[in-house]
């Protein structure tokens, strides 16, 4: 038992209070009740999204059922009840992240628009030809995309921090890399394909030096409790909703509130003004400046109820978990001789991307689905990252809060009869 | 399922570690490259034709099993045979791996392809037991490239 664990059954022996009960988590989610393929599920694709506990899918039917109404217009009784819930659950982001203040918060699709919003606001109005963007060689295609559209718009240059075998960033090049035509910093918090937590502290500081703002794309780091934007002090920040418990097609900006006010909207249309005529338009105060239109109300009522289930549960606890599960199940898997590790990051949140000698990723993601395993398979919208290890994909096992120990059993059991079944 | 287990646990052992026809041809009378984005699969096939009547095929490339092994077993299926027998198995071969189970067994003469009917199950594979012969009908047709998408 490692000193993790220790604590957690320390703090467990001292009362339900305490104690991080995963069996009973588990029954918080109707979907992990299910089977696949009459076979009980072991959900290990949360990277990719997470399942949602009763409490979400409740409180989104409430919303619907006795709630519904439109925010920020009526005066009447519903649309005042739902325009509350609405901006409480920005407070609630706003504490849940460490955020100054609850204008800083804006609600969009997810961690892609979040993204593109940037590069279609700040980065239109601050880069020019010959300035640079600098990204690293483990981002998500959403944090490559955007910036390499507004590059070649504005015949600037994308700039990449090498990674090493390990799938660490080379951060003694991160200096190198950054002048004074940077304009700004794009990176991951976590890596998706490889789990690697990046030292975004250190790189913010970096970039500061060169005055240069930082995006940080958290999409896989809100679920695992690594979040304190003013602890990092970086610029931007980015996550979704349904990667931690909540539901699609609502996720969050984070900028700090001096930037979000010198930038110009993102869409034009209603809740984003203060006062239209033919001759002109008063944006409105941020965070509403960049919130055209109706926006995904239930969702953003459903993330509310994401939050306060997690700050219920406690991050903390939640992230000594699934740590727990994590070194588990790289000890189990490295026992494997046909298993190759793909990311093996001193610092890693709960994700293992691993290749079984001979065997093609998605033919093991097919035979896992058998057993009722469901992992990803592929090269996780982060072909750059294969392509530096030369693989053109890879298994990914991901794990949230409700796994345990026993499914990492089932995955290492199934893993085993693939390599029996080809070898 | 149980079609499916098969095509991994017998077939595949056989075809998948020693695929047949798997070489390159120098002098086709025609041939074709076929990609799956999905898998990252990418097949050649090399037809060499005595009139209407294929005298030789091959296949080389890189993919998961599926793809390998049904390129593997499409190339026995169709040597020696006319070019009219390639287009009908094809298209049988087509309507096994995406029709209703129901249609299982319809056409004898897919013969050990039938293996390939459990692929169903799995919508996004079809396109890996797909490709070989996506790309046989597209050097057939004289078109160089093809792909799943």
């Amino acid at each position: 038992m490692n000193a993790l664990t220790e604590r957690i059954s320390l703090v467990g022996a001292t009362g339900t209070e305490g104690h991080y009960n995963v069996y009973r988590i588990r029954e918080d989610f109707p979907t992990l009740q299910g089977k696949i393929r009459g076979k009980p599920l072991v959900y290990l694709d949360n990277g990719a999204t997470s399942q949602k506990p009763r409490c979400v899918i409740d409180r989104i039917l409430q919303y619907y059922t006795s709630e519904n109404s439109n925010v920020h217009r009526g005066v009447h009784f519903l649309s005042e009840l739902a325009t509350s819930e609405f901006e409480w659950t920005r407070s609630k982001v706003q504490k849940f992240i460490n955020a100054g203040e609850d204008r800083e918060i804006v609600f969009v699709r997810g961690t892609t628009e979040a993204i593109n919003l940037v590069a279609a606001t700040y980065g239109r109005q601050h880069l020019h030809a010959g300035d640079e963007i600098l990204i690293s060689a483990m981002e998500h295609h959403s944090n490559i995309v955007p910036w390499q559209m507004l590059c070649s718009e504005k015949n600037a240059r994308l700039r990449v921090i090498p990674i090493n075998d390990r799938g660490e960033l080379n951060l003694e090049e991160v200096p190198g890399l950054l002048n004074e035509r940077t304009r700004l910093v794009a990176i991951t918090h976590v890596s998706n394909a490889l789990g690697t937590i990046n030292p975004i502290r250190e790189i913010v500081k970096l970039a500061h030096q060169f005055r240069v703002p930082v995006l940080v794309d958290g999409a896989q780091a809100v679920p695992h409790g690594l979040v304190d934007v003013r602890e990092l002090d970086c610029d931007f920040y980015a996550f979704s909703s349904h990667k931690v418990y909540g539901p699609t097609g609502i996720g969050v900006l984070y900028g700090k509130a001096s930037l979000l006010e010198s930038m110009p909207p993102y869409q034009g249309g209603g809740d984003m003004i203060s006062a239209v005529s033919f001759e002109e338009t008063t944006y409105n105060k941020i965070p509403f400046k960049f919130e055209a239109g109706t926006p995904h109300i239930s969702g953003v009522i459903g993330l509310g109820a994401a939050i306060d289930y997690l700050t219920a549960m406690k991050m903390d606890r939640i992230a000594a978990h699934e740590r727990d599960v994590l070194e588990y199940a790289t000890r189990a898997l490295s026992g494997i001789p046909e298993v190759r590790l793909i990311g093996t990051a001193s610092q890693k949140a709960s994700v293992i991307s691993f290749l079984i000698d001979g065997v093609h990723p998605h033919d093991v993601g097919t035979i896992l689905d058998q057993e009722g395993i469901a992992v990803r398979s592929g090269h996780h919208c982060a072909q750059p990252v294969m392509d530096r290890f030369g693989i053109p994909a890879t298994v990914r096992a991901s794990f949230g809060l409700y796994n345990t120990r026993e499914e990492v059993d089932a995955l290492v059991a199934a893993v085993q009869k693939v390599s029996e079944v080809f070898h | 399922m149980s079609d499916l287990r098969d095509l991994y646990q017998e077939v595949i052992l056989d075809h998948a570690k020693h695929p047949r026809n798997c070489h390159r041809q120098e002098t086709p009378s025609c041939h074709a490259q076929g990609f799956n984005p999905l898998c990252g699969d990418k097949v050649r096939i090399y037809l060499q034709l005595d009139g209407d009547i294929i005298k030789d095929i091959s296949f080389d490339g890189t993919g998961c099993a599926i793809s390998t092994v049904s390129a593997s077993m499409m190339t026995e299926s169709l040597k020696g045979g006319s070019l009219a027998d390639a287009q009908s198995l094809f298209e049988k071969f087509h309507y096994l791996v995406t029709s209703p189970m129901e249609a299982i067994a319809q056409f004898p003469e897919l013969g050990k392809l039938e293996v390939f009917a459990g692929v169903r199950e799995f919508p996004v594979r079809v396109k890996c037991a797909t490709l070989a012969w996506h790309t046989m009908k597209a050097a057939l047709e004289n078109k160089e490239i093809t792909s799943t998408e």
